[in-house]
């Protein structure tokens, strides 16, 4: 992040509501242009950091600054950042393009330009043809358009968005999901995303920050946040996965459960309890005895086999735990059965050592 | 096996149903009937009657000599001072409910309703009762007079003034103002006003654009319920203010009792009634319209 400018930056940001501590010491910044979200379960504190930024939320202690300049106690009129609502917060009085036109006549801006700005913002989300109408004639997929344009049209420095996708079916989820990638893509403003669905923030994001509890896990890309998480919480929230128990025995290896070593690089002392994570689709089975050498192989027993179209998923209990194993549906040629003597191998390379 | 259906069948059960609606209203109609709407026609088959000399109202001659009446000097004074009154109450009211609806509207569900049952308490007693209670704290020794003249607000005197009239309505009506106000901002979903603070609109431009306009059915209830009983107020004015400048309502009381002239009284009181009448359609259609 060296060449690009920095967006939004927070440093040791706490919030208590109370004894309740929201958001507890995070460090999280943002690059100009950047599409980052910040996904986590309802009450991680993920709303309160997006209501910091924008002003409607003050932190109890830390810095936040935006573009370099110290945010303090600014009011949110004062902030160069606009935020699309969870619930749109259009206002039921106005009509569409009243309310696109909210923010720009707030500031003053002369009328002609602000018609112009209004119009750019109507065909951008594409609801020509409907400006006269109120909120509560619209869809709730329009309402959404309307409240992303009202707050694109300001042209803000950061655009913060609070699980704008939420009140929609999961069709015009997923075309809503591609369309707001594509808009940020045309319009370069930083967005700040704030979800609680891991596929939706794999699918947009440039990068991710996993919160829990308040505090933030991890920051990556989506990537890396699949492919190496580091703690439990990250790996079971991002998809589905395995969590194989062990033991760190030094720097590159660890004992499972069952006493076999595994080669896998870890920065955690010699001693400590920790699980090795592999994704089912990491896994693969073979007839017992078939596994290739090479790979770490355990023998079990299949418990179940669902057949999902694409892809079949077998449940197999080595002697010490059950494994989620999903292979393609193609290469399930030979099909395992229930009750089946099998060994299920994995590349080392593929896992990933988390703690927590 | 259970009856089968017919169209005829259906309806007789839709009669039923609605004849069973019909008894269980029966006796609020019947109480209604008897003492509103035949009183109602009572007074308005009056305001087209004559006075005798003597006093007495004869309802075999129709005509419109009451309601020529209205536009004498006398009358039309008392009905713009009413008119006048009441729209000040109202403005005062409102001035007053406002903030304190807002205040109460934005604090945490149980001080809300301490506070709500606060407003509420005057009404445990009788209104009767508070205007006379009025009028001892306005006499020349009375608290409110020495504590007026204590801070340097000048004479104090003001029991048997408009000035008297004016608080003791503002008094009584306030809670009426302040009921639908707190019932409308409370209901406003306060993410509007974040919404509006994050498109760069002040404190003050907030509200104006956005609090104000939705809170506007409850500025128009709690107005009608306030102009409505002030325009025809009748023991405020007559304990407060000593009955010296005549308001609609105790003008009405005084064609019945002292002058004896029933038709004025009663074309007075039709005026009254269509003046209330039309306060309460505007109030609906702009609550209608709103949202």
């Amino acid at each position: 992040m060296s060449e690009t400018t920095i967006a939004v930056e927070l440093q040791g940001v706490t919030k208590r509501f109370g004894d309740v501590v929201a958001v507890d010491d995070i460090d999280l910044t943002v690059a100009d242009g950047e599409f980052f979200s910040l996904l986590g379960p309802s009450g991680c504190g993920k709303t309160t950091t997006l209501r910091m930024i924008a002003g409607l939320e003050l932190p109890s202690q830390g810095s936040l600054s935006i573009h370099g300049e110290e945010m303090g106690l600014r009011p949110p009129n004062k902030r160069p950042v606009n935020t699309v609502f969870q619930s749109y917060a259009l206002f039921p009085h106005m009509d569409v393009r009243t309310n696109i036109g909210f923010g720009l006549e707030m500031r003053k801006v002369d009328k002609d330009e602000r018609s112009d700005l209004i119009d750019w913002a109507v065909s951008l989300v594409e609801m020509d043809g409907m400006e006269q109408r109120k909120p509560n004639q619209l869809s709730g997929g329009q309402q959404q358009r309307v409240a992303l344009a009202r707050a694109l049209v300001n042209r803000p420095e950061v655009l913060l968005l609070d699980e704008p996708l939420g009140a929609l079916d999961l069709k015009l989820r997923q075309q809503m999901q591609t369309e707001l990638k594509n808009l940020q893509r045309e319009v370069g403003i930083t967005f700040i995303y704030v979800t609680h669905d891991q596929e939706e923030a794999v699918t947009m994001s440039d990068r991710i920050g996993v919160m829990h509890e308040g505090r933030l896990l991890q920051i990556d890309t989506p990537e890396a946040i699949y492919e190496r998480p580091i703690t439990r919480f990250v790996a079971d929230f991002i998809g589905r996965t395995n969590f194989l128990e062990a033991t760190v025995a030094s720097g590159d290896e660890v004992v499972l459960t069952n006493g076999d070593r595994l080669r896998v690089p870890t920065s955690h002392p010699e001693g400590t309890a920790i699980a090795v994570t592999v994704r089912p689709e990491r896994l693969t089975v073979h007839g017992r005895g078939q596994a290739p050498e090479g790979s770490h192989r355990l023998d079990g027993v299949v418990d179940s086999a669902v057949y999902l179209g694409n892809a079949v998923t077998y449940s197999v209990s080595v002697d010490w735990m059950h494994l989620e194993i999903r292979c393609p549906a193609s290469l399930a040629g030979d099909r395992r059965s229930p009750g089946d003597d099998v060994t299920v191998s994995f590349d080392p390379d593929h896992t990933s050592v988390v703690i927590g | 096996m259970a009856a089968v259906t017919t169209p005829g069948l259906e309806r007789q059960a839709e009669r039923a149903e609605s004849r069973r609606g019909f008894l269980l209203g029966l006796p609020s109609i019947i109480y209604l009937l008897v003492f509103f709407v035949i009183p109602l026609g009572v007074v308005i088959a009056y305001s087209f009657a004559t006075r005798t000399r003597t006093g007495r109202t004869e309802l075999n001659s129709w005509n419109l000599e009451a309601y020529r009446r209205l536009s004498e000097e006398v009358v039309r004074a008392v009905a713009f001072r009413s008119l006048w009154f009441a729209i000040l109450t109202t403005v005062i009211c409102l001035a007053l409910a406002y903030p304190l609806a807002y205040f109460i509207s934005t604090r945490r569900p149980t001080t809300r309703n301490l506070m709500l049952v606060g407003i509420m308490i005057p009404f445990w007693s009788n209104f009767l009762i508070r205007t006379y209670a009025w009028r001892l704290l306005l006499d020349s020794d009375g608290l409110f007079t020495q504590m007026a003249s204590g801070m340097g607000l000048g004479d104090g005197r003001i029991l048997f003034t408009s000035k008297a009239v004016i608080l003791g309505l503002v008094y009584g009506y306030l809670p009426f103002m302040v009921l639908p106000l707190y019932a409308s901002i409370e209901r406003i979903d306060w993410s509007l006003v974040e919404g509006a603070r994050d498109l760069y609109a002040s404190g003050w431009e907030s509200f104006r654009r956005v609090v104000w306009p939705l809170s506007r059915p409850g500025v128009i209830a709690g107005s009608i319920l306030v102009f409505v009983p002030s325009f025809g107020a009748f023991v405020t004015p007559a304990i407060l203010g000593g009955n010296k400048k005549g308001l609609m309502g105790s003008y009405i009381v005084d064609q019945f009792m002292d002058s004896r002239n029933g038709p004025l009284g009663a074309s007075l009181s039709v005026v009254v009634l269509a003046v209330m009448l039309i306060g309460t359609l505007v109030y609906f259609r702009q609550g209608g319209r709103n949202l």
